[in-house]
């Protein structure tokens, strides 16, 4: 639902970079985003599309790579695919873990010219 | 040509939270995020926890909504400072929000900070605001099945509360059901259950809310002690 200024920080992010690059365009967008992020790619790219106008990331494609939720147990060690958010220890049934990856909103890298 | 970025889009909001939280910590005062959905209790709360620790600690609340100042208002006629966020039609408070809040509070002599964001289960979870404690709530009327459609709240929350328990008997909301799944998504989290109708179990989440305030101080006397 808040993908307006979450669009507005990637933009940004992007646009940074694009300049520290001194490109004149950017061609695509590689971005990371996690399975239970409440981000959704949809609403990305139509505010996307609206925010880049008139920059230099306009008609930049958006890739989106998917990561997994996972978890890593603090007890044993095991890093394990979470399913239905149980972060029960599938080795040791420790319920000790932390989550390493899943949650993650970000820009990788960009194409440029 | 390719070039690493590996920037996170939430970070500029981070080091913003960052920023309040240390604010908070050279005053030693205690923050508290209270989410939940819309008409869960959120000022309900607020206000019976007030009632039970205002006369010991120094407190201010920040509200979050959409529109309108009628929680502000609610929690004004307390005497308890009281400071509106208007968001606009955003579904969530964010950390330059509260900062801007927090520059027109009175610092010096304050001991707690409750800030009530915008009534909404899911987008408010994302948003870290620098806050020492977060404190979701969950009425009955709304299920014992919200966890499984609200993961990232619930895994988030240090604290949950149910609220309105003195409505099961007209529900068929399972107790045992939900702390059973809350506690297999978070270990750690503390769940009380709680009326601010008939006030149960309100006695139990002042005690555990005035230790962690007393914590906070105790660290701000001893700052090599603070642990952040
Ligand atoms: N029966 C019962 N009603 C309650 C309880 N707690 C709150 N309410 C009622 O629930 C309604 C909503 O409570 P609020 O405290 O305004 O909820 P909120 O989460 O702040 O609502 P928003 O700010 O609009 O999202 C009010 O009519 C309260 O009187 C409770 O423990 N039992
Ligand atoms: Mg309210
Ligand atoms: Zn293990």
């Amino acid at each position: 639902m808040h993908e307006l200024s979450v669009v507005e920080s990637m933009v940004a992010i992007v646009l940074k970079h694009a300049e520290l690059n001194r490109a004149s365009s950017v061609k695509k967008i590689n971005l990371v985003l996690g399975e239970v992020s409440t981000i959704m790619e949809e609403p990305v790219r139509f505010y996307f599309e609206i925010i880049s106008k008139g920059t230099v990331a306009e008609g930049a494609e958006l890739f989106f790579r998917r990561t997994p939720l996972m978890a890593e147990c603090v007890t044993c060690g095991e890093q394990f695919k979470v399913i239905d958010y149980d972060l029960t220890c599938p080795r040791c049934k420790s319920n000790e873990s932390k989550i390493i990856s899943g949650r993650e909103f970000r820009v990788e890298s960009i194409e440029i010219e | 040509m390719e070039v690493e970025v590996l920037e996170g889009i939430f970070d500029a909001n981070e080091i913003i939270a960052a920023e309040n939280r240390r604010i908070l910590d050279e005053h030693g005062i205690f923050m508290m995020n209270i989410m939940s959905s819309p008409g869960a209790g959120k000022t309900s709360v607020i206000l019976s926890t007030l009632e039970g620790i205002s006369k010991e600690f120094s407190c201010a609340v920040i509200e979050g909504d959409i529109a309108g100042k009628v929680d502000s208002e609610r929690i004004a006629k307390t005497g308890v400072p009281a400071i509106q966020i208007n968001t606009g039609g955003s579904c969530h408070l964010e950390a330059k929000q509260i900062n801007t809040a927090l520059k027109k509070l009175l610092l010096d002599g304050l001991d707690v900070v409750i800030v009530e964001n915008v009534g909404n289960l899911v987008c408010p979870a994302e948003f870290k605001l620098g806050e020492d404690l977060k404190v979701m709530i969950l009425s009955v009327a709304e299920g014992h099945d919200k966890p499984h459609k609200y993961p990232l709240m619930f895994s988030e929350s240090s604290v949950l509360l149910v609220n309105k328990i003195d409505m099961i008997p007209l529900t068929n909301f399972d107790m045992a059901q939900l702390k059973e799944t809350v506690t297999r998504m978070n270990p750690k989290i503390k769940i009380f259950e709680i009326s601010c109708r008939t006030k149960e179990g309100i006695a139990e989440w002042l005690d555990f809310i005035k230790d962690v305030i007393n914590e906070k101080k105790k660290s701000e006397n001893n700052p090599t002690e603070s642990t952040g």
